[in-house]
């Protein structure tokens, strides 16, 4: 039943590209550094421009002194919110960049400088000299936070709070109480490719070149703001260096470029700094759980209690949804699932890979590893003790669900049964070794998309969609999939995407580009097929086309609750000298339908893996409380994970034929690998130590004072 | 960028020359530190003066048995030298821990002695830091200070050192050399980095218009059992939390020697001198180091939220003491 990431071997026949580890089409471009981004569009006249963070946490700019500045050599003019174009207000109000003298934290633009070269453009940023009306501010989180308070929904549409039955009277009856609490730090997205944009207006035509997960809604709220018509903008998006979630809506950068191109007349490229990121392009929330799980002495849950509070911003509500997959995991009739927030002078939260799913399940997964614990029983037997038959929270049946069989799967292939279950019952020297595990779930997303696709004369076939390929293998995939549908060896089909010039199509994100262009792909390819198959003759000289637009059919309500699973495994050493805690080995099985390129899934899923490693051992940022931004600002002091700290990364799946999803069968694997990651690391460390921490990231300083504290 | 001019030294004197006659000018070898400092305005020379091409790029072994370091050696050449592994791995492992692989091929001795503090404040010029901007104040001193000194601070900076080369040459007894306006000097490498006090601007007791030109390591600790040992929050390209860098000397079954510096604690290369003084002549056992250790960790003086630190660089000392005590040849 269950196929291994290494098992396909490129087929060349017609009609089985998909599932095939077929290589990424702009591989060779990438590696030899002539694939081709956002700021890399030398255009002839182009300038650059460096924007100025405001460095008060609240406040109004009284007044900006910008004549230091523009006396530098090179610098051609700096924008204010007093000369700046103004804008129609935008949906988003992350993007009403320099509209007001209003500063609602730290590090929002108050400025830009405008420069012949990048470095006159930076110099002049630092000469521009800011007074400020400084208003009181308040960046800091806490449970009780008076401001914290339920919303309408959460991220995703959710209803913020959910109740079934008697919770809290079904919890203190239970036979078995885990009453317990995780705080989950500030987390940065921190793709490779800092965010950036090229603008140049061409008479009344936009052309922007940017670094987003998806240009179709770039263009749509660039014609809103700016008030020219969508047919008269061009944006594109050729190559990504990663987005994880913050490039999945516009970010400043892309407004001030084509501000500042309308106000010079000129090309002009906004790169953001390394640094400027943790500010302006979202951040994953801190959040706070609270966990109570009630279950009978044969495990089965009896009460399910998961809240959580978590901060936004003064200007936009995003609510990090953490509680979300207590309604979809476990079977129980008693449940609370509540999310409170707090509006505070911080940057605004917004997507970082699973949002909701990543820091909810460490949450309910490590509650579920002490459950097991209170019980004596073993957490995989705990877990399949309460699988339910139907969504809890919906009473939908699952379009499928393999979570248990993840499960069997994946303890068979990291060794579990070997397993000693006593904590700390693995000593190597001043090494403390031990296992965990942890379920993972991420739902199945999908959004109406256009395609076309086109047979040539010469025998060869283009296919259009704008979908972006943010470095996931979106442009293999698709072509992969037009392929089958073609009934055409791979090498015959050309894929177009990355710009608004082609169908209409949405971001990558939710885990959901490849099933939604991909639907869309598939089914223009589809009809091409059947006018191919009614044509006689050669082709005419422009070759035959064929449409698809998904709209109604991929965003039709389903009856089914529809959702993908997976089973983390994870070993570490803590060393009992120094606090520090490395994984070993990590191995996580996934049931996400049908895997479309084995290849690039696997880079996914281990990337997720990766990710959520980074989140449980070294991955934190802290908000400074006097100045009111995160202090960790680059990469020397963000830690993400780096090759010596990710030794043995496994990724497996097993084959899930599910009807009800879309005509590929596929669920979707860009998020899934970091879901429940962090819990099975977590949880290893308890089972290496005996001792439950239960604020990530599980750093030297807080592994060894709890160490300390334990008597270890 | 601020403009600023650029000048390749062909000679000491050359380098010394041009350095005088151009105020605020600063030396340059590999740069990785100061580029990054110049671009965060943190830094803003009027010359750079390029020393990478002086000829002090040699490792020589001089006749008493002492070691002599350029200071345009790569980290990476000098951690691959195979008499700095034979006789100073502690020297070797420091420079291994520090960085990335890139960074060691480029970063130099005399570079890695003089980087600067990566204390976010002092890295961030909107906000107070005493070190880049004496009187602003220390935002560290109430702030995010879970990386800070918990050694030898004063109210005015808290900052840390980075280097895990320097704590290694500390520990090693070496002796940093320089060549400036007033002629050739050695400083004890123990003693060329400052404690904060009054004038945390000042890192280390480097005179204007000096330049490092070498580190020689002494014969007294060649081939003695030497280790460093660094605990940070990854496996690599991380600072030092605590660190430690010891030599121990065991003859007739009494300590005879011992070297012992702390990194990751204070504002310098912290040398363990009390705990030192405590283990000359005493039976090296896990008791007496733990002992030894403590006596110099009582003028530990945590902020609010690292007093980890000296759990942390207690237990990696007394693990780096007990680890060469147990492999120490007992010289008899």
């Amino acid at each position: 039943m269950a196929t291994t990431a290494d098992t396909g071997i490129a087929p060349a026949d017609p009609g089985s590209a998909v599932g095939a580890p077929a290589e990424r089409r702009e591989g060779r471009q990438k590696v030899t550094g002539r694939a081709r981004y956002a700021a890399e569009h030398h255009l002839p006249g182009r300038a650059h421009a460096w924007p100025v963070a405001a460095s008060v946490a609240r406040g109004r700019v009284r007044s900006v002194d910008a004549s230091a500045a523009l006396d530098l050599p090179g610098v051609i003019d700096v924008l204010t919110h007093g000369n700046a174009p103004r804008l129609a207000a935008p949906d988003d109000p992350v993007l009403a960049v320099l509209q007001d003298d209003r500063v609602p934290h730290r590090g929002w633009f108050v400025a830009l400088v405008v420069g012949e070269t990048l470095e006159a453009a930076r110099a002049g940023a630092a000469a521009v000299r800011v007074a400020y009306e400084t208003e009181e501010h308040d960046v800091t989180l806490d449970a009780g936070h008076p401001g914290a308070h339920v919303p309408e929904e959460a991220n995703g549409g959710h209803p913020a709070r959910r109740e079934q039955g008697d919770p809290e009277g079904a919890f203190a009856a239970s036979a078995v109480r885990v009453d317990t609490g995780y705080r989950v730090p500030p987390l940065h997205n921190h793709p490779m490719e800092p965010h950036s944009s090229t603008a140049h207006w061409d008479g009344d035509r936009l052309v922007v070149h940017t670094s987003s997960q998806g240009t179709t809604p770039v263009r749509t709220t660039l014609a809103a703001m700016f008030e020219v018509p969508e047919e008269r903008i061009t944006v594109t998006a050729e190559h990504v260096g990663g987005g994880f979630g913050s490039k999945g809506t516009p970010r400043p950068d892309v407004v001030l470029a084509v501000m500042a191109a309308r106000h010079t007349g000129r090309p002009v490229t906004v790169a953001l700094h390394r640094r400027m990121l943790p500010s302006v392009v979202g951040h994953r929330a801190p959040t706070l759980h609270r966990v109570r799980l009630g279950a009978g002495e044969d495990g089965r849950l009896t009460g399910v209690l998961h809240e959580v509070v978590t901060h936004t911003s003064r200007i936009k509500e995003f609510v990090e949804q953490a509680a979300v997959p207590a309604r979809v995991m476990y079977a129980v009739t008693d449940s609370l699932t509540e999310h409170r927030v707090a509006p505070l002078d911080v940057p605004t939260p917004s997507w970082m890979r699973a949002p909701g799913e990543a820091p909810g399940m460490y949450a309910l997964e490590s509650a579920m590893d002490e459950l097991a614990e209170a019980l004596d029983m073993d957490p995989i037997e705990l877990r399949i003790a309460n699988e339910p038959d139907t969504e809890p929270d919906s009473g939908k049946p699952f379009s499928s669900r393999h979570l248990v069989e993840c499960l069997r799967e994946g303890a068979r292939r990291f060794g579990w049964s070997r397993r000693d279950p006593r904590p700390r019952s693995r000593r190597e020297g001043p090494l403390l070794v031990g296992t965990g595990v942890a379920a993972a779930t991420y739902p199945v997303l999908v959004s109406p998309s256009t395609a076309s696709a086109h047979a040539l004369p010469d025998g060869s076939f283009a296919v259009r969609v704008n979908a972006t390929d943010i470095g996931t293998g979106a442009r293999t995939v698709l072509a992969q999939i037009a392929a089958d549908a073609l009934g055409v060896p791979l090498d015959r089909v050309r894929i177009e995407i990355g710009s608004t010039e082609l169908p209409a199509a949405p971001l990558a994100g939710g885990s959901s580009g490849s099933a939604s262009w991909g639907w869309s792909v598939h089914d223009a390819c589809t009809r091409l097929t059947a006018r191919l198959a009614g044509h006689t003759g050669p082709l005419p000289e422009g070759g035959l086309s064929a449409r698809a637009d998904t709209t109604g059919t991929a965003d039709a309500d389903s009856p089914y609750a529809r959702h993908a699973f997976g089973a983390h495994f994870a070993e570490v050493a803590v060393d009992t000298v120094t606090g520090e805690t490395r994984v070993r080995r990590m191995l996580g099985v996934f049931a996400a339908g049908r895997i479309l390129n084995a290849r690039t899934a696997r880079s996914q899923l281990i990337g997720g893996m990766t990710m959520g490693l980074g989140m449980a051992l070294t991955e934190g940022s802290t908000m400074d409380a006097a100045f009111g931004d995160f202090a960790e600002s680059d990469l020397a002091a963000y830690h993400v994970p780096v090759h010596a700290d990710v030794p043995d990364v496994e990724a497996h799946w097993i084959d899930e034929d599910d009807p009800h999803l879309n005509p590929m069968g596929s669920k979707g694997v860009g998020e899934i690998g970091i879901v429940g990651s962090a819990a099975a690391v977590g949880n290893a460390v308890h089972h290496a130590t005996g001792v439950r921490f239960r604020e990530l990231p599980l750093t030297p300083d807080r592994v060894l004072a709890g160490l300390r504290e334990a008597g270890v | 960028m601020k403009p600023f001019a650029y000048v390749r030294a062909g000679s000491l004197q050359e380098a010394a020359d041009a350095f005088t006659a151009r105020p605020g000018a600063r030396y340059l070898a590999g740069g990785t530190n100061l580029m990054d400092l110049m671009k965060l305005g943190v830094e803003q020379p009027e010359a750079l003066i390029d020393v990478s091409r002086l000829p002090l790029d040699t490792v020589e072994e001089l006749p008493d048995g002492s070691l002599r370091v350029g200071a345009t050696v790569r980290n990476s050449d000098l951690a691959a030298h195979p008499v700095v592994r034979d006789r100073y791995p502690a020297l070797s492992r420091a420079l291994l821990a520090g960085a990335s692989g890139q960074l060691r091929n480029v970063a130099t001795t005399g570079g890695n002695l003089l980087q600067r503090t990566r204390c976010p404040y002092f890295q961030d010029v909107t906000k107070p830091c005493n070190k880049r901007s004496p009187g602003s104040g220390c935002g560290a001193l109430e702030g995010v200070h879970r990386d800070h000194a918990v050694l030898g601070h004063s109210e005015h900076c808290v900052a840390t050192h980075p280097s895990d080369m320097a704590v290694a040459l500390a520990a090693l007894d070496a002796r940093v050399e320089l060549y400036g306006p007033g002629g050739a000097r050695t400083v004890p490498a123990a003693r060329f980095h400052r404690l904060p006090g009054d004038h945390p601007e000042r890192d280390t007791e480097i005179l204007p218009g000096e330049l490092v030109t070498g580190v020689v390591l002494p014969a007294l600790t060649a081939g003695l059992p030497s280790a460093y040992r660094k605990a940070r929050d990854r496996a690599s390209y991380a600072f030092a939390l605590a660190s430690t860098a010891a030599v121990l000397e065991v003859t007739d079954g009494a300590v005879s020697h011992a070297g012992i510096a702390f990194g990751g604690v204070a504002h310098r290369p912290w040398r363990a001198r009390r705990a030192e003084e405590a283990l000359l002549g005493a039976t090296p056992t896990r008791a007496a180091f733990e002992e030894a250790v403590d006596l110099e960790l009582s003028a530990a003086r945590p902020l609010r939220d690292n007093a980890y630190k000296v759990d942390l660089v207690r237990n990696v000392a007394v693990d780096v003491l007990a680890g060469l005590a147990s492999r120490t040849p007992d010289r008899v």
